[in-house]
């Protein structure tokens, strides 16, 4: 079984770059590219796929995914495009008023939730605002294999149309735009009816959008596994909290975006692990007491387990209360 | 470092052997003195140095002659090398990791030279130089991931991800312990492990899709697997059943050291980054009975393993009939010491065989 665990940096594999652009698009959005510091080439990624960026803002770590938009097989530049959020947590706030060429930051490896069906004989897009990203990476991956592609993107104005020209100009028979502002609608009935067999559709874009393609999409007798979606991902934050490890006679305190596990590490107290992601077992943890509720997101403990706040999985899982005490 | 390659082949006259350097890197795969099935699931980034967990790809002095016995299994059944056609971008992204990942790893044995999509690739212990256009099929003498692995030790399974699945699409499989990648190309995560005993109702396959879900770009992942094989075959391939299959009843008490081996996969999992694939390495390591017991650890070791593993384990890997030989064999080589923790051969803190 265990051959050598080694002691790895949990999470993504992390990139360290330096901010090589920043290029306002319109009053809500902004591309930001970036350079590795090491002078090393990007890894290749897929379409589709996206980075977590870590923001240092002010001294409280934010981590954010945005989807790459450049060319998968341009080695050289990573680029995000990032859309003003007034009402969010921060992060775009942060990406468009703090950061600034030559900042130096850290990206994460590419990671794909949102991947082409390299089966489908052609591809059907359909992207909401800023849900444009992850299909501009997707069409460059596909315009180098010949793919077959059709691209469905509604937008409010045309001012706040994020690349419309571009891709027009480039793809004048494929690109097709809507403006919310004239009253465009996407005509999706029709389009969702006259594809050939083996079509795959995509949709990215606020929620009600999704839920309409994909609606109407299984009322068109569409097999789900054919409708893909990614909304846009949020992190998923933790609120801070605290715990008692017994054994070790120590008390410390996890931060919003640490886990458990990283707490204990960070606290010197050697802990076991594997994977990581809640899958391996490696990790799990007698509860000796506690008051409060348990945020269990381990794919290992069964729902009795989960319920009955015996054990927890500290490379995922999070508490939330007054108090806890581990056996560890 | 250097590695002097072995001239011994892994059928008829079964020349395979493993040097004193083999022996001692060996991965043995129990780290404790029992085994069951387990989500044996750990980080592949390096281990200790010298040991086949370094390297992504270890290359070891069976190389060339794992080479060439691929070569006979292929020319014999085209079939074992499948891949559907929507992997194709899959075997690229195949070609580069392991033509990267060699070249870095063992710079003496390997080059790679690029210029944009210009690659040149030169593999010195094959005798290969060749240059080709990344990405474009035609400049290759066969499809990006066939061109490579018949290059690369051990087995490959290129696995497409799709509605939260893993589906077998692609493979290179000469090296296989009794399953067929032609029976299982195109089925999920679920349907080609149906025939693994306990394993299910343990739960383990449902805990191990979710974690090979979320291997990630330059986050590989690997575990070990073992079974039993008599005399040091390779391909011990369902197809060739009628072949090898007969050579199980061969073993006697007097042979028993020589003729048997344990068999250790070591598997790894990277995701590929063009086409968000999963590939699946099993890179297959013999080693005989008789040399194993020369590491006293392992002896008294596998000697308690294979006593204690469940009659369902032992059926499933083949070597149920042969147990009770097997133990009589090994008994002598278990004085009932405690051993230490760990998979390593401690020779400087285990003591000799007493008695
Ligand atoms: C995607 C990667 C994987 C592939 C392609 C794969 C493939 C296979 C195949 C073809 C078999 C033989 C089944 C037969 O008898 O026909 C097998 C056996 C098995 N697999 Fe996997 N497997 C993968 C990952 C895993 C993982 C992550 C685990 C983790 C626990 C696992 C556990 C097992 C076990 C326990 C057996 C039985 C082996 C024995 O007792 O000798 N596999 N696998
Ligand atoms: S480390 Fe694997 S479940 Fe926590």
């Amino acid at each position: 079984m265990s051959a050598a665990p080694q002691k790895a940096k949990p999470g993504a594999e992390q990139i360290p770059v330096t901010v090589s652009a920043v290029v306002p698009l319109n009053d809500l959005v902004t591309r930001f590219e970036f350079k590795r510091r090491d002078g090393k080439p990007f890894p290749t990624f897929s379409g589709g796929a996206h980075t977590v960026v870590t923001m240092n803002d002010d001294g409280r770590t934010r981590l954010n995914p945005y989807s790459l938009m450049s060319d998968p097989s341009d080695t050289s530049t990573y680029a995000i495009s990032v859309r003003r959020d007034d009402n969010g947590r921060g992060g775009s706030l942060f990406m468009h008023t703090r950061v600034n060429v030559g900042d130096e930051m850290t990206i994460t490896y590419p990671v794909n939730l949102f991947s082409l069906d390299l089966r489908a004989r052609k591809h059907l897009f359909f992207a909401g605002g800023i849900g444009i990203t992850p299909f501009l990476s997707m069409i460059a991956q596909l315009e180098l294999m010949n793919g077959n592609w059709e691209l469905h993107y509604s937008v409010r104005t045309e001012a706040l149309g994020s690349y419309v020209d571009e891709l027009r100009y480039k793809f004048p028979n494929k690109v097709h735009v809507y403006y919310d502002d004239k009253s465009e609608a996407i005509p999706l009935e029709d389009l969702l009816d006259g594809q050939p067999l083996g079509t795959n559709a995509y949709v990215c874009g606020p929620k009600g959008m999704i839920d309409w393609i994909h609606a109407t999409a299984e009322s068109a007798g569409w097999p789900d596994a054919q409708v893909h979606s990614e909304e846009f991902l949020a992190p998923a934050p933790g609120k801070p909290f605290e715990v008692r490890l017994c054994k070790s006679d120590l008390t410390i305190q996890v931060g919003e975006n640490e886990s458990l596990l990283e707490a204990i590490e960070r606290s010197g107290v050697e802990a076991p692990f594997l994977c990581r992601g809640g899958a391996c077992g490696q990790c799990e943890t007698n509860v000796v007491s506690y008051d409060g509720e348990f945020v269990h997101r381990d794919h290992w403990l069964d729902d009795e387990q989960h319920a009955d706040g015996s054990k927890i999985m500290p490379c995922v899982s999070r508490f939330v209360g007054k108090s806890l005490e581990l056996d560890r | 470092m250097t590695i002097q390659f072995n001239e011994e082949t892994f059928r008829d006259d079964y020349s395979f052997y493993n040097s004193d350097w083999a022996i001692k890197r060996f991965p043995f795969p129990f780290h404790e003195d029992s085994y069951m099935y387990s989500v044996n699931m750990e980080q592949h980034r390096g281990g200790p140095k010298g040991s086949v967990y370094e390297m992504r790809f270890d290359v070891d002095e069976h190389y060339v002659s794992e080479m060439k016995d691929r070569e006979l299994v292929l020319a014999d059944d085209p079939l074992r090398c499948q891949s559907l056609p929507h992997m194709t971008l899959a075997g690229w992204d195949l070609l580069e990791l392991i033509m990267v990942s060699k070249s870095e790893d063992y710079p003496d044995l390997f080059e790679l030279h690029r210029d944009g999509n210009h690659w040149r690739w030169i593999n010195k212990p094959l005798g290969i130089d060749d240059t080709f256009t990344f990405l474009d099929e035609t400049t290759l003498p066969y499809g990006p991931m066939e061109y490579i692995t018949r290059q690369a030790q051990g087995d490959f399974c290129v696995l497409d991800q799709r509605d939260e699945m893993l589906w077998m699409d692609a493979g290179m499989v000469t090296t296989q312990a009794d399953w067929s990648l032609d029976f299982d190309i195109g089925m999920n995560f679920f349907e080609w492990h149906a025939p693994v005993p306990l394993a299910h109702e343990m739960g383990i396959f449902k805990r191990a899709l979710k974690f090979l879900l979320n291997v990630q770009q330059g986050a590989p992942a690997r575990r070990l697997n073992w079974t039993m094989t008599v005399n040091p075959l390779l391909d011990t391939s369902p197809e060739n059943y009628h072949k090898w299959g007969i050579q199980k009843t061969t073993l006697t008490p007097e042979n028993l050291g020589a003729k048997q081996h344990l068999r250790v996969e070591l598997q790894t999992f990277f995701r590929l980054p063009r086409s968000n694939a999963l590939v699946f390495p099993i890179r297959c390591y013999l080693i005989s009975f008789q040399d194993l017991v020369t590491i006293p650890k392992w002896g008294r070791r596998l000697h308690r393993v294979v006593r204690d593993l469940p009659v369902e384990l032992a059926t499933y890997k083949g070597f149920i009939d042969n147990r009770p030989m097997m133990l009589d064999y090994l008994s002598k080589f278990d004085d009932g010491l405690p051993t230490s923790p760990g998979v390593f051969p401690d020779l400087d803190t285990e003591p000799p065989l007493s008695g």
